[in-house]
């Protein structure tokens, strides 16, 4: 499945300067792996040590939040849009 | 403001925690909104006009709140996607809300809130470069740490998020000794809501390292088991810049005698809904 993931200008340097790429995946725990693959470390700052995802990163799939549908298990349809964003903003 | 006899224990310094929830809106950020609102009241004529600024929470409550009361309409710019409590808070002092990318976090809030100004049917306070902003807690939060404490007070310790909390209380504070301990997180991506990290956020005007005689950084993860420590061993519903402040402040403390205050921006419930007490 071909997706595309969108991320905040905070995770820009872990990916080559990009806050839009390109993945494939049949979940999201996939997607992430792939862009892992190509950026490696990228896992470590959306994940924390146990694989889950940190607490304060929330990851959508379309307008569906993945913490409340599966996590990282959560399936990508072909063609939709992951966006990771952070939790709480800074500043307020 | 209270002491925190377990987390505190055994350190060269006492530590104490002031809160901040205990305000009329749930955060630090009443003094700031409410400053902010009466010295425009003072310079501009408001009558059809609307009160606009860029928040990504507390300030949109406390500035709704201060509309509320002062019979003001208001607007906010807020990331879309934040905590729930947030928006339907807002919503019921009767703000209304333009929700921005949530990948563009606060400074995209800012950015919507600075194109929506060009606007003259607005009046944008702009709590990043106000120094109506600073001057709330160099009047209000500054004389209260010393009071409090009895003049005792030898290390104020607070997140910068806007700044204004660090900067006006470092000009109440430190001409009488205090020293004042500015906290970031400590990476760009982080969860301690309010809190920037300054070397890639929007820099807010009314920042001046300067007024800091001590900088230090804390991550989410330390915040967040902080917060959780003062719920359990404190009886204090922190939020994760709670957690952060104390965290650095406890620092502080281990290391230096006098009397440090954390300063507690808010309180836990707004945070409820999201996984940090999960």
């Amino acid at each position: 499945m071909a997706v595309t993931v969108r991320l905040p200008g905070t995770l820009r340097d872990a990916v080559g300067g990009e806050t839009k790429i390109q993945a494939s995946g049949e979940t999201l725990a996939d997607v992430f792996a792939d862009i892992d693959r190509r950026h490696p470390g990228f896992r470590a700052r959306v994940l924390d040590d146990r694989g889950s995802i940190r607490s304060y990163v929330n990851v959508y799939v379309g307008d569906t939040d993945a913490r409340g549908s599966g996590g990282l298990a959560t399936a990508v349809p072909d063609g939709s849009e992951v966006m990771v964003i952070p939790a709480m903003a800074g500043g307020r | 403001m209270v002491p925190l006899r377990r987390i505190g224990a055994g350190l060269r310094g006492e530590l104490w925690a002031k809160l901040e929830s205990f305000n009329p809106g749930g955060s630090v950020k009443d003094r700031a909104a409410l400053w902010m609102v009466l010295d425009a009241e003072q310079r501009l004529d408001l009558e059809g006009k609307t009160i606009l600024d860029a928040t990504s929470g507390n300030t949109g409550v406390a500035l709704a709140l201060v509309g509320a009361v002062r019979g003001h309409p208001v607007e906010l710019c807020m990331p879309d996607k934040l905590s729930v409590e947030r928006k339907r808070i807002v919503a019921a002092f009767g703000a209304t809300l333009t929700l921005t990318d949530p990948l563009d976090g606060s400074d995209g809030a800012i950015l919507a809130a600075r194109e929506k100004a060009k606007d003259p049917r607005y009046v944008y306070v702009d709590q990043y470069a106000n120094p109506a902003n600073p001057l709330a807690h160099e009047e209000t939060t500054g004389p209260e740490l010393w009071e409090q404490t009895g003049g005792r007070l030898t290390h104020l310790v607070a997140g910068v998020g806007t700044s204004g909390t660090v900067v006006g209380a470092s000009r109440a504070l430190r001409p009488k000794g205090v020293r004042i301990v500015a906290v970031q997180p400590d990476a760009a991506l982080h969860g301690i809501e309010g809190w920037k990290h300054m070397a890639t956020a929007i820099r807010p005007l009314i920042w001046d390292e300067a007024l800091a005689d001590d900088h230090r950084t804390i991550g989410t993860d330390a915040a967040i088991a902080m917060a959780k420590r003062l719920a359990r061993e404190e009886g204090i519903l922190s939020g994760p810049s709670g957690g952060g402040a104390v965290a650095a402040a406890l620092g502080v403390a281990r290391e230096q005698e006098g009397v440090v205050v954390a300063l507690l921006a808010d309180g836990g419930e707004r945070y409820l809904s999201t996984p940090m007490w999960e």
